[in-house]
């Protein structure tokens, strides 16, 4: 097949397939390995019970961020059970000549944000890691998936994968978006006209005026959550945006190497004639500020729609949507806008870098936090969080009356001390509004853009960023 | 053949309505603070079966002891934790048959030798009300026949094929075919350009 007529993932998938496999599964090389303290103990214990050493230690990296604290950072950590994953993974990766990027490096991160901010994600890779966000590096063109612990072992003893090459379906954002709509609106809407499950068995590529049009930090919010739809990876082809933003990267390549690796990552990039097993196409012109009403983020609207009917749903869908009125306490037919909250979320991998927390920033310097509401901005690396203190953006969220915090995944999925108490209503940045997903079983989570959060966490309920910052 | 082969699962089920059950709601997230999978069966749907007050599947005694659980649609979405199919096994839990299944929870259960086959949603519908109603009968997944039985009654089931071949010929635990390959492993990496450093 000619390049014009491929796509980048079969371009990708054929470079890296090591062999085929009966039943039409790929052993498939994997470049690069991210861990951290959460999935990979039990792989590296399943490894030293097997008498079997790490393959390739230098394309594994690891960073600690599922528990870590972001209020105090000291050794031991004051939760024990949180000190002992620590531990494993420093001796684990100490043991096999692993890097790992503790928070005495300087380089600690929520591991989907310090893999492309070092340089570590590049076009053209296969990206393995123990977390379902991994699609999030399929913002430069890799192709990047989540897996699970036996897995990881799979990895780390082999650098290898079995696995079933996805279909793949284009997504076209054609448009532009208006004032006060981000990239989190975008994959919101997406997921909402496609569904949860509507990308199981496919890789999305994103494409289109406003995908191409977007920062590699807008293009990353993307692809997160490209798995909230189902999809196992997402990606978008490598441009001149995703290229500067590597350029001078510490573990991106330098002189020679570099104009080398430039005009291979542009040859990935799918050809004008790619075929693609579907495409669909969305209309960001219309699209407006997104928030999730429900239990899961494709239950989602507008921020100036109503609440959807149950009727007038599809009979297939009706008892989830009972379910989530029941869980949110929420009535079908009312304004989203105006809702209530009690607590406001801004970090995760979804949307920590430091766009996100400038964008909040602007929010945040219209007004104060409202009285009964606990608000906190959890930058999502401490590269990210230097770089806020730089502008002043720490300063700027303490004096609305934010918590500013040390890096890490905090109250996306509160296995840290970050989590909601009882039946509070939060504004989140994050990806998941699953029941109890941030730390209390009857916790209620708000999916919205960083902006939203912001103006959220100031009026006290659900507003339209667009009223207050115009 | 080794004893790792997963042809048949026989079994009683039980049934466990709705869709997109997520894996947070499987195993919650702060029982992810461990460095073992020993504990985790203690707290599957823990949170659910605390708000049901009692009226949980997972608390119905006339599923006591089942081993094949029937979910709905994209059963075991979003967190790739590998707990969740963990905690399910640990419960005694060989077998789902649901009516589409998250990826990553699919992956998963392969790695862990537990077959996942799919219905088609009017089967399913017939399979969870008959098995509702006589609970007691047990339940087969036939992964050969790709096929599910209950009184007499076979479903037709999906199941991919190379998911198949690993669990008929017990090469679910992927580590001993990927180490197959060999050398083939590191040919393949000496002509990835980025492993290579981007050298001419």
């Amino acid at each position: 097949m000619s390049p014009n007529t491929r796509n980048l993932l079969q371009k990708v998938w054929d470079t890296h397939s090591v062999r085929e496999l009966p039943g039409g599964q790929t052993q498939l090389f994997i470049g690069l390995h991210l861990i951290h303290e959460v999935t990979s103990p039990q792989a590296f214990a399943m490894l030293r019970e097997m008498k079997l050493p790490v393959r390739f230690p230098q394309r594994t990296f690891a960073t600690v961020d599922h528990i870590i604290p972001t209020d105090d950072q000291q050794r031991p950590l004051a939760d024990a059970l949180a000190e002992e994953m620590m531990t494993a993974l420093e001796r684990n990766c100490a043991d096999a000549g692993i890097e790992l990027f503790t928070p005495a490096s300087g380089k600690q991160g929520i591991v989907h944000v310090i893999g492309p901010e070092l340089g570590l994600t590049q076009p053209g890779m296969t990206i393995a890691c123990g977390d379902s966000h991994t699609s999030t590096h399929g913002a430069f063109g890799a192709v990047a998936f989540g897996i699970g612990t036996s897995q990881v072992r799979d990895v780390l003893a082999t650098q290898c994968l079995t696995l079933a090459r996805p279909k793949v379906r284009r997504i076209e954002v054609t448009g532009a978006l208006g004032a006060g709509v981000y990239a989190k609106d975008v994959i919101l809407a997406i997921i909402r006209a496609l569904g949860v499950k509507g990308g199981v068995g496919y890789a999305y590529e994103y494409g289109g005026a406003v995908i191409e049009s977007m920062t590699v930090e807008e293009r990353l919010t993307v692809c997160n959550m490209s798995i909230e739809g189902g999809a196992r990876c997402g990606y978008i082809n490598p441009d001149d945006t995703s290229i500067e933003y590597l350029r001078g990267r510490p573990y991106a390549p330098e002189g020679a190497a570099w104009e080398r690796a430039v005009s291979e990552w542009r040859s990935l990039a799918s050809g004008p004639d790619a075929a693609y097993d579907d495409v669909v196409s969305l209309d960001g012109d219309r699209l407006a500020p997104s928030v999730t009403w429900g239990i899961n983020p494709g239950q989602n609207i507008g921020v100036d729609e109503r609440l959807p009917l149950v009727d007038s749903a599809r009979p297939e869908h009706r008892a989830s949507l009972e379910e989530a009125y029941a869980f949110m306490d929420l009535k079908p037919g009312e304004p989203i806008a105006g809702t209530g909250i009690e607590v406001a979320f801004i970090g995760s991998c979804t949307n920590g870098r430091i766009s996100d927390l400038r964008e909040a920033a602007r929010v945040a310097q219209t007004g104060q936090v409202a009285p009964h509401v606990r608000a906190l901005v959890v930058p999502g690396s401490q590269a990210v969080a230097r770089q806020a203190q730089e502008e002043g953006l720490d300063e700027i969220f303490r004096a609305a009356g934010f918590q500013w915090r040390e890096a890490g995944c905090s109250m996306c999925l509160a296995m840290n001390p970050d989590k909601l108490v009882g039946r509070e209503m939060c504004a989140s940045s994050s990806n998941r509004n699953f029941k109890g997903r941030q730390g209390s079983p009857t916790g209620r989570t708000l999916l919205m853009s960083p902006a939203m959060v912001a103006a959220a966490a100031i009026r006290g309920k659900v507003t339209d960023v667009r009223e207050v910052i115009s | 053949m080794s004893d790792d082969t997963r042809p048949l699962v026989k079994g009683r089920a039980l049934v466990l309505r709705g869709d997109d059950i997520d894996t947070d709601r499987i195993i919650p997230a702060r029982y992810l603070r461990c460095v073992t999978f020993d504990e985790v069966g203690e707290h599957a749907f823990e949170d659910d079966r605390i708000q049901a007050k009692g009226n949980h599947p997972f608390d119905d005694e006339r599923f006591e002891g089942a081993s094949i659980l029937i979910a709905g649609q994209n059963f075991g979405c979003g967190s790739s934790r590998e707990h969740a199919p963990q905690a399910l096994m640990r419960c005694g839990f060989e077998a789902f048959v649901g009516g589409s299944f998250a990826e990553i929870f699919f992956g998963n259960c392969t790695a862990l030798g537990l077959p996942c086959v799919t219905l088609a949603p009017k089967d399913l519908a017939a399979l969870m009300d008959a098995v509702s109603l006589a609970p007691e009968a047990e339940v087969e997944v036939d992964v050969e026949a790709r096929e599910v039985r209950h009184r007499g009654k076979a479903f037709p089931a999906t199941l991919p094929d190379g998911t198949r071949d690993q669990l008929l010929q017990g090469t679910w635990n992927a580590v001993a075919v990927l180490l197959g390959a060999g050398d083939a492993i590191e040919q393949t990496a000496a002509r990835i350009p980025y492993l290579r450093g981007y050298a001419d």
